[in-house]
């Protein structure tokens, strides 16, 4: 696989920061490199930025200080991005074909244009023959992957996932992780996954960026060497145990440092 | 392991008594009302009979009934007026709220100025209102079409204006992502989204535009001027015309629930497939 030093750098994030109007500080001098075909997680407690740093780079939020650097270009092609929100956020009265069209149709792409992509989307996420079904009949699982079909139908470079899996049950996610790695490794592009599951941050990515609360700023870097594909043995492997008894480590080092009472949830 | 067999399928007693108490209810649901209808129709025929009260103060429903066979003419061409009122108003409540709805959804600025506006129309009672438009209008059909119109539009004007706010945040963000335009938002988003509302709002709009007409002729009808089934009423309270009042009310009666049945079977069809109010309960 590619070894992450020697792609070429897609996005740096240079001492980002975001206040809110309120006074939050959400994040501080946040620098952070992401090459090309990179599989990142950021990972963290509640409250740590982890979400406003994915809403920077989708370009639905700016920064207050800072610079988002696209392949050397401030500001970058934003038409281009794939986000994948934590609900499946799909158009109710759609049926599964229309949602996933939706992207294309909003660039004026007919319905007869964006057949084929669509239908190999659908492929692509094994929801073949349920074209015609309208979100409401389909399950938690099936719902968020008609949601991954509609932000790859683009051929996006990069894919912003804001934890879209934390609120399936644990069968459906260890599924949807492994269709994820192999869409991932099929097409080549670049991931920014937000979790604040450790176990499904280190089976998934390459780099797992752990990030510390109040205010939101980058901890420490952890790369996972292991090697693709990974699959269901690499999920009971001593390595896979090491590697999370690692991440672990590091997340509550992340968690401690933040000074001040604790606070739960947002 | 073995599939289950259908025709082993027993029923313990507690579901076997739900299956029962169900179909109880899917009966009593239409056999009920219709039960206590006939009896209160049979108590005022009684009461007719045993107090001997004359026709022009309370006549017997079987009075009623005949008149109603007995002027079908005059009434049901008096039900077309007062309809093609009622159809026109609601169409035009429809155009204008949705309208104006859509105008406010463009920018809060606008919103905020004019909703006050649809307020004070609101709630100013028609019947006050009447006498200017009396003066300001001079095309008959016109005056009772604005005057239903007044009344009709506003639900659907605040409902559907709700429903066009109230789009799933996440949503617009996609929305905005695939670099939407302002009117494919509204189009392919907001429109859809608020359709649930809009339906709602047209639900009472239904009701009270038939209000509107009737309440307007009512008006207009004092002059002498209105052929609907409201200047049918004044005409026979006039000349003590008790059982063609009666007909004439519970022809407006009917049309009412027919134009709500209609709408929510309109709404129904639309929303069955995606919206939670038009699905079954499942277990």
């Amino acid at each position: 696989m590619v070894a992450s030093g020697e792609a070429p750098m897609l996005l740096a994030l240079r001492n980002v920061g975001k206040v809110f109007s309120n006074g939050v500080m959400a994040l501080t001098d946040v620098d952070l490199t992401i090459r090309e075909g990179d599989f990142v997680s950021l990972l963290g407690p509640s409250g740590c930025g982890k979400s406003t740093a994915l809403r920077l780079i989708a370009g639905l939020s700016t920064p207050t200080s800072g610079v988002l650097d696209w392949r050397g270009r401030i500001g970058g092609d934003r038409t281009n991005i794939g986000f994948v929100f934590q609900e499946p956020t799909l158009l109710p009265w759609a049926n599964v074909f229309d949602n996933i069209w939706l992207p294309l149709r909003l660039k004026g792409v007919s319905r007869a244009k964006a057949a084929p992509a669509v239908m190999e989307m659908l492929a692509r996420v094994h929801l073949t023959g349920f074209e015609y079904a309208v979100p409401r009949e389909l399950s938690g699982g099936m719902k968020m992957r008609v949601s991954i079909a509609r932000a790859l139908v683009t051929k996006p470079r990069i894919l912003l996932m804001d934890e879209p899996f934390a609120a399936l049950d644990e069968i459906t996610r260890f599924k949807l992780n492994n269709d994820l790695l192999e869409l991932w490794q099929d097409e080549r592009f670049t991931v920014v996954f937000v979790t604040h599951s450790v176990f499904e941050s280190v089976f998934l990515s390459n780099r797992v960026v752990v990030m510390a609360a109040r205010p939101g700023r980058v901890f420490a870097e952890l790369a996972v060497d292991a090697a693709y594909p990974r699959d269901e043995a690499f999920r009971t492997s001593p390595d896979y145990a090491a590697l999370c008894r690692q991440a672990s480590d590091v997340l509550v080092g992340a968690i401690n440092s933040t000074a001040g009472p604790h606070h739960d949830g947002h | 392991m073995t599939a289950i067999d259908d025709s082993a399928l027993k029923l313990d007693p507690e579901e076997a008594r739900r299956v029962r108490q169900e179909r109880l209810e899917r009966i009593g649901r239409w056999v009920l009302p219709l039960a206590i209808m006939i009896l209160a129709i049979w108590l005022w025929d009684r009461v007719c009979v045993w107090n001997e009260i004359p026709k022009y103060i309370l006549p017997r429903p079987g009075v009623v009934l005949q008149t109603l066979y007995d002027d079908a003419g005059l009434l049901f061409s008096s039900l077309l007026v007062t309809l093609r009122i009622t159809f026109l108003s609601l169409l035009l409540a429809v155009i204008g709220g949705v309208g104006l709805a859509v105008l406010f959804a463009q920018s809060k600025w606008v919103e905020m100025s004019f909703f006050p506006f649809a307020i004070v129309l609101q709630v100013t009672p028609i019947v006050a209102i009447f006498p200017l438009i009396n003066i300001y209008v001079d095309n008959q059909t016109v005056k009772l079409l604005l005057c239903a119109w007044i009344v009709a539009f506003f639900p659907i004007l605040s409902n559907t204006t709700l429903g066009l706010n109230s789009v799933d945040r996440n949503l617009r963000d996609m929305f905005k992502l695939n670099g939407a335009t302002r009117w494919q938002q509204l189009r392919y988003l907001r429109l859809p989204a608020a359709m649930p509302y809009f339906l709602g709002g047209l639900k009472i709009a239904g009701g009270l535009s038939l209000i509107g007409a009737v309440v307007a002729e009512f008006v207009a009808g004092a002059q002498g001027q209105s052929s609907g089934l409201a200047s049918r009423i004044i005409e026979a309270g006039y000349r003590l015309n008790a059982p063609r009042l009666f007909a004439a009310l519970i022809l407006i009666s009917l049309a009412g629930i027919l134009i709500f049945l209609v709408l929510s079977l309109v709404s129904h069809l639309i929303l069955r497939r995606w919206h939670e109010s038009a699905l079954k309960q499942e277990r």
